[in-house]
């Protein structure tokens, strides 16, 4: 008796909703929702970087949902604190993969958090979009890589910084935190710079620990390692708040960019919010995307960014643009897919463009590798860049560097 | 003096008469491609036409405007005037003309050039400064009439620098012998550097050269130790000002205090509520700084003596629960500020008087934020020494740990020693949080950065001797410095950590040992 009412209550119910359905849109409360995870510090060393990435992940779902959702579905973030702690991102991928049972992921900045959630991904056949330019010599099944290689940011910068308009460096000082990504990014760059007739005698090469503040001393090293006579450049793969102290050191020691430039590959508009940028004027980034860009799509990027912020002086940054051309990527694969299961969307993936802020279509490669377009901006007064040169087209990534030894043997491409 | 003036109009008349037409036909490539507009800049540099400053100065400022068919407009503040001519101009539609380095450092020599005669004395040092960096033939005779009317001895010298180093880049073999003797003269890492880069055109004077060269290196060996045990000095200060409250706490007192480093990081916010709070109040708002200190040395006391009060008390004796429930408010007092400010860094801006370097003199440079956090340093430490040895409070203090069934006896309430001393600790950590929010960031993860060096400090000078911080702090720090330009940051470190574990192995008290019945409690 009861099971029958049950029974016929359930009908009624699905009936009812069944003949409202066209009525209003698709909804999207009824089936499962999709489930994207974000895997972010939002406290310790790098969540001065890693916080706006969790925002736009949430702007996109936002987003995505306003749109109708994907598959007829609701997207829903769940986000986790991995508080820059290595191994603890291990255990929020695996709670995230496991507990949440999340279709996607973007998450990670640093490389060592990338290289400590890259075997949970590969165990449990999980998706990570990874939005930050890295060292390359890596390409796993379960990642998509929407940052630059090195190719597309390291090596055209420091050509930049050897040619006439760059100040014809011939000395360099590489300095960078003390993990995976400065030190295969130094040792490519090395054998780059080897390759152009620069001498080991000319490459200064230091590390400091995540969070380093007291940098006197090596500032004052690289002004002696530059009065050697020889016009000396700093390329820095300094990471998280040890730049806001490194970058006050340059300042109170009065290294002008005309004299010294450096050139950085991880300090953008968001991190140069926190710092008083006049007296760095000059000094350069280099990356596939700036605030400062000229296009529609970047107009839309900003109106939308600040629009869910709630603030209209919010900036945005070439990570933010990243992740944001990994969603939609995302999106277009899942929908052309007709599912999210993983590995009917990795194939998916494979060939997908989408117009991106920076004024270019990039596409995703089967080396899981965007083609991107590569930018040098100088720091202006204001906290912006000023653009200063930028490749004519999206160029491939070259994941597997041709300056590593070990990698001659390696398939490229 | 005249004499002289006529003097340079005559040597510039030539330029000046051939530059009146060119002026003009040059302006257009001031908004050109980045190498089109550093050419332009120097040419217009040596013109001579006396409106050449007010453009370039623009160009540098970003006050040069470009309408889209390519006419120049200058901006003054509101008003904007189309250049050359003058006429006010409308700047709708006009965009800044970019520079980059290039230009850059092209505007910098043209401006100095420009400006060697100013009647401004900071400007001809700056002129002077800038036309040393480019160096050229053209700068020669400019360089020679500014010298016959200079008369401040340091922008002379500067001048005369500039001078050689000018000659060496385009002189005769006799003009540039003397130029390396006069570079060879001073101690200048510039000069040097100058020299060097004259080494690989010059391979007839490579001998003299490398004499200067080696001349320099002689006087600057000096300058560079003073500069590394500055360098050395500073750190100390940082590690002193962090350990000065633990070695109240832990030294005198015996607490192991594991939340010391979140009393730091209070202090350390504390100075940014104050610049926040006083930011629109025009009187107090250069002030806000030295304002923080009192004010964060209240509200870490407060904290400490809730602390002593409510929990540490009922530990007396006991240190394992006392390292493990401090590390826990600790914690707690972290993730408290995570909540209240936000897991991001806040901003504390640097008044001007601790920005910039200053030149000490043999042309010693030290930064100005590490100089007065040095100085400061040393004054809480006098402060704390004169708390402890001359007032009442210090002298109860003193009884207390010395004995405290005696103090007790005679009327001391020891009960209040205690949390006045803990107070008092903690909001020395306070103020340590004053002075590292100049040179670090203000997260909540502060402190946690300055526990372990602060123990080793306490530690290492003599666990109870405040004689030991400050000497085990300079010590750690100098040791610090002179590694790390062999060793690189990290491994100076361990190096320094493992020598402070050989060291406690052969003394366990410590560089200064307390002797006596206070050693043995």
């Amino acid at each position: 008796m009861t099971l029958s009412t049950f029974t016929r209550r359930a009908a009624l119910a699905g009936l009812g909703g069944a003949l409202t359905l066209p009525a209003i849109r698709p909804s999207l409360a009824q089936a499962a929702p999709i489930k994207v995870g974000v895997l972010h510090s939002l406290s310790g060393t790098m969540a001065i970087s890693e916080t706006a990435l969790r925002d736009t992940v949430l702007m996109m779902t936002n987003w995505i949902n306003g749109r109708g959702g994907l598959l007829g579905r609701r997207v829903e973030a769940v986000v986790v604190d991995p508080a820059s702690n290595w191994p603890l991102f291990a255990e929020k991928a695996r709670e995230l993969l496991q507990v949440a049972r999340v279709d996607v992921t973007f998450g990670c900045w640093t490389s060592v958090s990338r290289k400590s959630v890259l075997p949970v991904f590969e165990e449990l056949n999980g998706m990570l979009f990874y939005p930050v330019q890295y060292e390359g010599e890596e390409e796993s099944r379960n990642i998509f890589y929407t940052g630059a290689a090195p190719n597309q940011q390291a090596i055209p910068a420091v050509e930049y910084l050897m040619g006439a308009d760059g100040g014809e460096a011939k000395r360099i000082a590489l300095l960078g935190t003390d993990y995976v990504y400065p030190r295969t990014t130094n040792r490519i760059l090395r054998a780059f710079l080897n390759s152009k007739g620069i001498s080991d005698a000319d490459i200064m090469e230091e590390y400091t620990p995540f969070g380093h503040s007291d940098w006197q001393g090596i500032v004052a090293r690289v002004k002696r390692f530059a009065g050697e006579g020889k016009r000396t450049a700093i390329v820095s793969t300094i990471n998280g708040d040890a730049n806001v102290p490194f970058y006050r050191e340059l300042g109170n020691q009065g290294i002008k960019a005309e004299d010294i430039p450096s050139v950085a590959f991880s300090v953008g508009e968001e991190e140069l919010a926190g710092i008083d940028t006049r007296p760095l004027v000059g000094h350069l980034a280099a990356w596939n995307y700036f605030m400062s860009v000229q296009s529609p799509v970047n107009t839309d990027f900003l109106n939308m960014w600040r629009a869910y912020i709630n603030n209209p002086r919010r900036v945005t940054n070439d990570p933010m643009e990243a992740t944001l051309v990994g969603f939609k990527m995302w999106t277009q694969a899942v929908a052309q897919a007709g599912t999210t299961a993983v590995d009917a969307v990795r194939t998916a993936m494979y060939g997908q463009k989408v117009d991106a802020p920076s004024g270019y279509t990039l596409e995703m490669h089967r080396n899981h590798h965007l083609s991107k377009p590569v930018m040098i901006g100088e720091v202006q007064a204001n906290g912006q860049f000023n653009i200063v040169w930028k490749t004519p087209n999206a160029i491939q990534a070259e994941n597997w560097s041709p300056f590593i030894p070990e990698n001659a043997n390696r398939r490229r491409g | 003096m005249p004499r002289l003036l006529v003097l340079l109009l005559l040597l510039l008349a030539p330029l000046q008469a051939r530059g009146q037409e060119a002026f003009e036909a040059l302006l257009p490539g001031l908004a050109g491609g980045f190498a089109q507009q550093a050419q332009t800049v120097e040419r217009l540099g040596t013109l001579g036409d006396p409106r050449a400053a007010a453009v370039l100065r623009a160009l540098s400022d970003g006050r040069l405007l470009k309408r889209p068919d390519g006419t120049l407009l200058l901006r003054d503040g509101e008003r904007v005037t189309e250049f050359p001519g003058g006429a006010a101009a409308d700047a709708a539609g006009a965009e800044p003309v970019r520079i980059n380095n290039r230009v850059r450092a092209a505007l910098r020599g043209a401006l100095g050039r420009l400006s060697l005669l100013s009647p401004d004395a900071a400007e001809r040092m700056a002129a002077a400064e800038a036309v040393f960096r480019s160096r050229a033939a053209e700068n020669i005779p400019l360089l020679e009439a500014a010298l016959a009317r200079e008369s401040v001895a340091a922008i002379r010298a500067r001048m005369e620098l500039a001078l050689a180093a000018s000659r060496l880049a385009a002189g005769q073999d006799d003009a540039k012998r003397a130029a390396i003797s006069a570079l060879g003269a001073s101690s200048s890492t510039e000069a040097r550097a100058v020299l060097l880069e004259a080494r690989a055109g010059n391979p007839a004077l490579g001998a003299e050269i490398e004499a200067a060269v080696a001349a320099i290196d002689r006087r600057l060996e000096i300058r560079r130790a003073a500069e590394t045990l500055f360098q050395g000095l500073s750190l100390g200060s940082v590690l002193l000002l962090a350990a000065l409250g633990l070695a109240v706490t832990f030294g005198v007192m015996g607490v192991i205090n594991m939340a010391h480093g979140e009393f730091v990081m209070l202090g350390a916010y504390t100075t940014f509520v104050m610049q926040e709070a006083l930011r629109d109040i025009p009187a107090l708002a250069p002030w806000s700084l030295p304002l923080a200190v009192p004010a964060a040395f209240l509200v870490a006391a407060a904290c400490g003596a809730a602390m002593e009060r409510g929990l540490i008390r009922h530990l007396y004796g006991r240190p394992l629960e006392t390292l493990l429930l401090t590390f826990g408010v600790g914690m707690m007092i972290q993730q408290a500020v995570r909540l209240g400010f936000g897991a991001q860094n806040r901003e504390v801006t640097s008044p001007p008087w601790m920005q910039g370097t200053l030149e000490l003199p043999f042309g010693v440079m030290v930064t100005q934020n590490r100089l007065w956090i040095l100085v400061f340093s040393l004054v809480v430490l006098l402060l704390t020494v004169a708390a402890i040895r001359l007032t009442r409070f210090g002298l109860e203090m003193r009884a207390v740990t010395q004995n405290r069934r005696i103090a007790s006896a005679m009327g001391i309430r020891t009960g209040r020693v205690d949390a006045l001393t803990f107070a008092f600790g903690s909001g020395i950590a306070g103020i340590a949080g004053v002075a590292l929010s100049q040179i670090d960031n203000v997260s909540p993860n502060l402190g946690t950065s300055y526990i372990i060096d602060s123990f080793m400090v306490v530690v290492f000078g003599g666990v109870g001797s405040l004689a030991g911080t400050l000497v085990g702090a300079m010590t750690l720090g100098v040791v610090n410095k002179v590694l790390e330009p062999y060793a690189g940051v990290v491994l100076a470190k361990v190096f320094v950590l493992v020598a402070i574990m050989l060291f406690i192995q052969r003394r366990p008290r410590g560089l200064f040992a307390l002797k006596g019945r206070a050693a043995e409690q």
